[in-house]
């Protein structure tokens, strides 16, 4: 989790006690609120209709003014700057994309470095650049209107305007709610890819869970009147909800959705006794017996997992180890989900599937238990922070969320496996 | 301002090209032939002193010029009347004075035009330029109310979009609505013209000319021939400009709205 790398790209936004009262109103849509986002994160604002989160997200780029409060952004009180110079520093993305239809792809990209006064010249790199980036291909799309671009293209183009001008902040009003599952999913995927590069300070109003779990840094889950009721990283969420509401808003499931938020590269992997076909057989007996196990992973030159080789093999077999055992089939990689990886676990031919990392190189297996530890690890530990940070907050950690508080069950074995 | 480079991206997109394809020019060479066809024949047949005299090739050429002169300066008086009014009406500070302009200009259109023409030039006095106040206030309407319905039909969230990506409220006015209003407005524009071309008849009651003057004419001196030629020409003359508007609509029309 990039929570300390402030990249050269965010800037950290601090809401201060704001409130906002739309006149004619009876409750303010927004309650003194407080929340810091910190620099370089993607935060998401989540919660049910009406609750506020796209008032508090509008009142960040004065879209809407704060009728009391201060809202901070790189330090500096937008307050005191003026409305449209603010907002060409803040990128705004909606639903459905928002683009101007009269206007081509390009076009509509241009837009902000226009109002920036760019020469036209470094405009049209810019754009070439941007769609580029969002994965669209120039020549193709830049003279396009936006109404022969599918949804999904459009939304891509929403975040290349968006990006135009190189803000430090983005602001993303449901930008995905509008499309269809499989689109969406890929979405979220590559802001998450363009984030890792760019390192903005995002904040992301939704009211699906999934994808608030899949793209936060962090998560303000609120309700009516823009209360914050838990501003947590994901999996905090859900191995501790502060309450019934943070519950019910989960509706259950939490271990798979833990599978889906975790990467394998981020549990403790399984190791297996490997070597390349030119190491003497009786040596990788020697080093699988050491560690209790039956078999070894055979890796080619580049260190890429190749064949199984059984203990037994392995006695019969004199000299190098050579083309003894049989073919891996496809590794896992470090960065798929865990939810991903137990799927590919489940339709192999072995207990125990090879992990590659960078350049495919082994870096481990995996095994359904191993899976099993890791996510009884991360409940331990999410548990355990969350108790040791309320105690040292309150002095007392009775807080109403933790229903299932005892952090003995699983005690403190991780990668039992091994 | 927003079709900059049309002939490069019309060359990429296949868009329909109706502005170009050569039976768009059918219609108006029909109503020509039409006119021409008319005038022809007062020209050949027989004619007493008077038809003569009404149905000359100059007089005929001065009174059609008189006519379209009515018609453009009163057209171009709606337009820098309306669409200032029309924008201003639909910003949210004004918008509570909307019906009550309405039913002023709505007044200016439900007054019977011969009335009208007649009650200005009493209160005035006769000829061309109160004859083009009085058609400015039968054809108002139209243009008025097509912008400020072109203007509120833009999708709020495009205008939204606008001001997030930091356009003033002048910029989201002039780049994104008023392009996205253009079919809308100029289909106002359209009837006013035609509106104009039609009612620019009666200017011919307080001597403003026009070829209103040969159906008075006509009527006064019980020639047929005089009535019906004037008729006609003003009947080809709509209908000329009424296409004259459908063709610059669609050229004017940003592209990429369906």
């Amino acid at each position: 989790m990039p929570e300390t790398a402030a990249g050269g790209g965010g800037v950290p936004i601090e809401l201060r006690a704001v409130t906002k009262r739309f006149p004619g109103a009876a409750a303010p849509a927004v309650n003194e609120l407080d929340l810091t986002i910190a620099a370089g994160e993607i935060v998401v604002l989540l919660g049910p209709s009406g609750c506020g989160k796209t008032t508090t997200m509008r009142m960040i780029n004065r879209l809407d003014e704060p009728t009391s409060g201060d809202i901070l952004i790189g330090g500096r009180s937008a307050r005191d700057i003026d409305p449209d110079r603010l907002r060409r520093n803040i990128g705004y993305v909606i639903q459905q994309a928002g683009l101007f239809p009269h206007l081509t792809v390009a076009a509509n990209i241009a837009q902000v470095p226009r109002l920036l006064k760019w020469d036209s010249g470094r405009i049209a790199r810019r754009v070439e650049e941007l769609l580029t980036l969002v994965g669209l291909d120039p020549a193709t799309f830049a003279q396009r209107y936006p109404r022969a671009l599918s949804g999904g293209q459009q939304q891509r183009v929403g975040v290349a305007r968006a990006l135009a001008a190189d803000p430090p902040v983005m602001l993303m009003d449901e930008p995905f709610g509008a499309l269809d599952p499989i689109t969406r999913e890929r979405l979220q995927d590559e802001l998450l890819r363009l984030q890792e590069e760019l390192a903005k300070t995002i904040v992301f109003v939704t009211h699906d869970v999934d994808e608030a779990l899949k793209i936060g840094d962090r998560i303000a889950i609120m309700e009516r009147g823009a209360r914050i009721v838990q501003y947590a990283r994901p999996a905090e969420i859900l191995t501790a909800p502060a309450g019934e509401y943070v519950e019910q808003y989960l509706g259950g499931g939490s271990s798979m959705r833990l599978l889906r938020l975790t990467k394998v590269g981020d549990i403790r992997l399984d190791s297996v006794p490997h070597a390349t076909a030119g190491a003497d057989a009786r040596a990788l007996l020697a080093q699988a017996e050491d560690e209790g196990r039956d078999f070894a992973l055979v890796v080619d030159e580049a260190g890429r997992p190749r064949r199984w080789v059984s203990a037994a093999d392995l006695a019969a077999a004199r000299g190098p180890v050579g083309e003894l055992g049989e073919e891996t089939g496809p590794p896992i990689g470090h960065r798929m989900t865990l939810q991903d990886a137990l799927e590919a676990l489940l339709n192999a031919d072995s207990d125990v599937v090879p992990v590659v990392g960078r350049g495919q190189a082994y870096a481990g297996v995996l095994s359904l238990s191993t899976v099993q530890n890791a996510i009884q690890a991360i409940k331990a530990r999410e548990r355990e922070r969350r108790r040791r940070r309320l105690s040292g907050l309150t002095g007392d950690s009775g807080d109403g969320g933790s229903g299932d508080g005892g952090p003995g069950d699983s005690g403190s074995g991780p990668g039992g496996g091994a | 301002m927003t079709v900059s480079g049309s002939a490069a991206q019309q060359a990429a997109i296949p868009e329909p090209d109706v502005g170009r394809s050569w039976h768009m020019l059918l219609a108006p060479l029909i109503y020509l032939a039409v006119a021409a066809a008319m005038v022809a024949y007062t020209q050949l047949v027989p004619l007493d002193d008077i038809e003569r005299s009404a149905l000359r090739l100059p007089f005929l050429a001065r009174r059609t010029w008189e006519h379209i002169r009515l018609v453009f300066y009163s057209t171009v008086l709606v337009l820098v009347v309306a669409l200032p009014l029309g924008v201003l009406l639909t910003r949210r500070t004004l918008r509570r004075a909307t019906p009550v302009v309405l039913a002023v200009v709505n007044v200016g259109q439900a007054t019977p035009a011969v009335g009208l023409i007649v009650l200005l030039a009493v209160v005035f006095r006769i000829g061309f330029w109160t004859a083009v106040v009085a058609l400015f206030a039968y054809s108002l309407l139209p243009t008025l109310r097509n912008t400020m319905v072109g203007l509120e039909q833009v999708d709020p969230r495009l205008i939204d979009a606008g001001r997030g990506i930091g356009m003033s409220a002048f910029g989201v006015l002039w780049r994104v609505e008023l392009p996205m209003a253009v079919p809308v407005i100029l289909s106002g524009v359209r009837t006013t013209l035609v509106l104009n071309v039609g009612t620019a008849g009666i200017a011919a009651f307080i001597g403003a000319g026009g070829l209103g003057d040969l159906i008075t004419a006509g009527v006064s001196t019980q020639r047929n021939l005089v009535l019906i030629t004037g008729c006609v020409l003003i009947a080809v003359l709509a209908m000329l400009i009424d296409w004259a508007g459908g063709v610059a609509q669609r050229l004017l029309s940003p592209k990429g709205l369906t």
